[in-house]
């Protein structure tokens, strides 16, 4: 019951991209358009759920066992790449329609900062690992989402016309403001 | 670089025209996460730029000895074992600005200004212009965080850096603390940048005496630019 819990926390009451800031470049860079912003959204949840696993293992089976621990940044931010790479090759072996759809997306989804801040929560919440899935797959569908609505926002945008000074970058982060303006609306819910 | 500009314009170029955040749009996701008042905005900056400094100055040293295949996970190293040194740090010494800024100080590995200038800038050049390079960019990004988190924390708070400077009665505006007050008051500050950038181009371009009309124009309309293409 518990993970329902961690499932609605992770993906509204506390959006990782609208309340968290994390991942805000992904963000603001690929949401001109509904298509890729959808493509976006399932690479970084296929990614982020198989990186989180992979960083919740390194964890408990290497770094607390050989109290390794304050070398937790440089072994994340290595196996989330590596894992990138791993991901992309045997994607395309197995699966070249996938690869086709998603394999532009997985090179920006290393330096993605989600990715690296789901597992630092993960761990410093101390999640067993079924909760830290649950916790991974709710992030990613939060930041799906939330990228899904802003494309479609941005999208109207572009039809109106913008003072010279706010085109662009910065009607967008205006946009995200009132975006997240109301999700805090399900502050409370979880 | 083909060509080799002056010390001075990689000194300065970091402040505005090529701020990381007012024009270049990269290391978003620290900017607005942490600059709920100026003295969180100060310190990540400070970080960040501490990473960057070190970060620079190897990878410009190191930049021969790394194969081409190879040199973005090694840059992630560098990088990675600098920003540990720097976690660490603050955790000894600084331990309540280390609570404040939590997850967002490991962060740093994944912060697309430190990758972005080691490829773009340290990977090409000698070790003294990575060195102004990252001066320059650094102290532009620590600008841009306390300027933002100065605006948040007085229209929020009513004080600065913790002082109060608007009186008691004020009752703060809590949107500017909470995240869609981030959003909104960055939005806000990179329209105000790019007219105080083309007002400052202009201005130097009539001092030269060979303005056109036309050229008015354009330097009044900044271009779009590419919005951080990469994550």
């Amino acid at each position: 019951m518990n993970y329902f819990v961690i499932f609605l926390g992770a993906m509204l009451v506390n959006n990782i991209v609208l309340v968290q800031f994390l991942g805000i470049c992904p963000f603001l860079g690929v949401s001109s358009r509904i298509s890729t912003a959808i493509g976006m959204g399932l690479a970084v949840m296929f990614v982020m759920t198989i990186a989180t696993i992979a960083v919740y293992l390194i964890q408990v089976f290497l770094l607390v066992p050989l109290s390794l621990e304050f070398l937790q940044t440089v072994a994340f931010i290595l196996v989330i790449a590596s894992l990138v790479q791993l991901v992309d090759i045997v994607m395309k072996k197995v699966s070249p329609p996938l690869h086709r759809a998603l394999g532009v997306f997985l090179p920006l989804i290393t330096t993605n900062c989600a990715i690296l801040g789901v597992a630092l929560l993960v761990m410093n919440r101390e999640y067993n690992l079924p909760e830290s899935i649950v916790f991974a797959i709710a992030s990613a569908l939060g930041f799906a989402l939330a990228l899904f609505i802003f494309a479609g926002l941005r999208e109207r945008l572009e039809l109106y016309d913008v003072p010279k000074a706010m085109q662009g970058a910065p009607i967008a982060l205006v946009t995200a403001g009132l975006l997240a303006l109301a999700f805090m609306g399900f502050a409370g819910l979880a | 670089m083909s060509t080799t500009p002056s010390l001075r314009h990689e000194l300065t170029k970091g402040f505005l025209k090529e701020n990381p955040i007012f024009a270049l749009l990269l290391g978003m996701c620290p900017t607005l996460a942490v600059t709920t008042s100026a003295i969180n905005g100060l310190g990540m900056g400070l970080a960040t730029m501490a990473v960057l400094l070190a970060a620079n100055t190897v990878v410009s040293a190191v930049k021969n000895l790394i194969p081409e295949k190879v040199r973005i996970p090694s840059y992630i190293v560098i990088i990675a074992s600098f920003v540990t040194v720097i976690d660490l740090s603050m955790g000894a010494y600084l331990p309540d600005l280390h609570a404040a800024l939590g997850i967002f100080i490991p962060l740093i590995v994944v912060n697309c200004i430190i990758l972005g200038r080691a490829e773009a800038f340290a990977s090409r050049n000698t070790i003294l212009y990575s060195l102004v390079d990252a001066v320059s960019m650094g102290l532009g990004f620590t600008f841009a965080l306390t300027t933002l988190g100065s605006i948040r924390e007085i229209l929020g708070f009513g004080t600065l850096f913790g002082s109060q400077i608007i009186s008691e009665s004020f009752p703060g505006i809590s949107v500017f603390i909470l995240p869609p007050g981030a959003f909104l008051a960055l939005g806000f500050l990179v329209a105000g940048a790019r007219l105080l950038t083309a007002r400052l181009e202009r201005a130097a371009k009539a001092r030269k005496g060979f303005i056109t009309a036309a050229e008015a124009a354009k330097a009044a309309a900044p271009s779009r630019r590419p919005q951080g293409a990469e994550a």
